[in-house]
């Protein structure tokens, strides 16, 4: 399924917007993304598997936090990050 | 200094920011300088290392304010970089559930275990790796000790920007006798490598505690250890600058002997790589609110040849009046004779001395506020 990756997680996608996992929960799509793109994962997940605070993962139009949400090849998967900081 | 092929050169020095990495490289005398960067711009560059053992590998501790923090490395001064396999963090299912927020600190390992680092985190973890930073591992002896809880002072933050712990420090005479400061919490020490620690507080003030003589609790800012005198260890405390002899076992308050309008607080403390007697501060204003600027906003550094016994005030070329702050690694300190003394600004500018801290020069400015200034002398320059 097609998975959107913010900005500055894009130097693991070799700049790519729009990749492709597959996963039937969350946690085992971030699991495939991570085995294509080595790294990616800790950066927006902490060790207790805990989306990190400014971290967004939106399955369609809804925001979860719980990695083992079921996802299927027909959602979109959108990883956003919060607009803070200075 | 010089390079694989023999030619005179400058120190290098890695530079990290809070938006970015740069690298200073110097002439042979010291007076001309190319600035090189940004290297990751926009990414908080923590502590950026040049491993001086094999003077190639450098690591780089990184994060930004959204993503988890991670340790990148070059082996090419910085052209290049591949992140850690597997960086720092707390394994799963600590029983603290502690996240690491910043890789903060790192420090090479003992000269007889190539490849050896330590990291120090931000809450006060300590990681090592033995494959040249690739992979890391938590030091479950220090991570999971019975009483980590109470003197890392979990869950509490005890300074504005998190915990974290800093100073590893490595015995150059043993391998397995570690030291580390903690903020809060304190100094502590390890004989087994890390695998059990003790406090190492006596006779240093915690004058933001109830009792202002406790045996943890304390405030370190930064710890160093003479190589050439390693029973000798300097740091500059929260409460003032200290010296101990460790065949004496206490902390004596040498910062006393600063004058009285300009205190002992700071961050940083750096010593000559020649002479155990001599080290130089950066006071700082820790009145009031604790401004963090220096005393009266009249910058200088202080430097003792006499083992903290009296302190001369260096500050011909810096601003008359400026309002910056210097961290705890931001400052450093050259091996050439004579010695060069560096320091980094939250302002963005980095400060060089050839006359050992009596004059100063600008060796760059406008960048962003600066967490860490480090000498390297790399065997291939750019």
């Amino acid at each position: 399924m097609k998975v959107r990756i913010p900005d500055p997680l894009r130097s693991y996608t070799q700049l790519q917007k729009v990749v492709e996992a597959d996963g039937e929960t969350v946690a085992a799509l971030l699991a495939d993304l991570d085995t294509r793109y080595p790294g990616i994962r800790f950066r927006m997940v902490d060790e207790h598997d805990r989306i990190r605070k400014h971290m967004k993962v939106f399955v369609n139009d809804e925001s979860v936090r719980d990695l083992n949400t079921p996802i299927t090849v027909r959602d979109e998967i959108t990883i956003m990050q919060a607009l803070s900081g200075g | 200094m010089s390079t694989a092929d023999g030619v005179d050169a400058g120190p290098v020095l890695p530079v990290g920011t809070r938006k970015g990495a740069w690298m200073l490289s110097g002439d042979a005398t010291r007076a001309s300088w190319v600035v090189c960067g940004p290297m990751f711009l926009g990414n908080i560059a923590q502590h950026m290392v040049l491993d001086p053992r094999d003077r190639t590998t450098m690591l780089l501790a990184t994060r930004t304010g959204h993503l988890g923090p991670t340790v990148y490395r070059s082996t090419d001064l910085g052209r290049s970089w591949t992140e850690a396999s597997r960086p720092p963090a707390f394994p799963a299912g600590d029983p603290f559930e502690r996240t690491l927020n910043a890789v903060f600190w790192l420090t090479p390992g003992h000269v007889s275990e190539p490849g050896s680092w330590y990291a120090g985190g931000s809450p006060q973890g300590l990681f090592r790796s033995d494959d040249g930073g690739d992979t890391w591992a938590p030091v479950s002896g220090w991570n999971d000790h019975k009483l980590w809880e109470t003197w890392a002072e979990w869950p509490d933050e005890g300074t504005p920007d998190g915990s974290m712990l800093h100073s590893v420090i490595v015995d150059p005479r043993e391998p397995a006798h570690l030291y580390i400061g903690l903020s809060g919490g304190g100094v502590f020490e390890s004989v087994d490598g890390g695998a059990d620690w003790q406090p190492l507080n006596a006779g240093s003030v915690a004058t933001f505690l109830p009792d202002p003589e406790p045996e943890f609790g304390h405030d370190p800012h930064c710890v160093r250890l003479h190589p050439l005198r390693p029973d000798r260890l300097y740091q500059q405390n929260h409460c003032g600058i200290y010296k101990m002899e460790r065949s004496e076992g206490r902390w004596s308050r040498i910062g006393d002997n600063m004058p009285t309008e300009v205190g002992d607080i700071g961050f940083p403390i750096e010593l000559h790589p020649r002479d155990p007697d001599t080290a130089w501060v950066f006071p700082m204003d820790g009145t009031d609110v604790w401004p963090r600027t220096s005393p009266d906003g009249r910058p200088a550094v202080y430097v003792t040849r006499d083992a903290g016994a009296s302190w001369t005030r260096g500050e011909a070329g810096l601003p008359e009046r400026a309002w910056f702050t210097v961290k705890r690694q931001a400052m450093t300190v050259d091996t050439c004779d004579s010695v060069g003394v560096y320091f980094g600004t939250t302002s963005g500018e980095v400060w060089a001395s050839t006359d050992e801290g009596g004059s100063w020069a600008r060796i760059a400015e406008h960048l962003p506020e600066i967490y860490s200034v480090e000498c390297a002398d790399p065997v291939h320059r750019a």
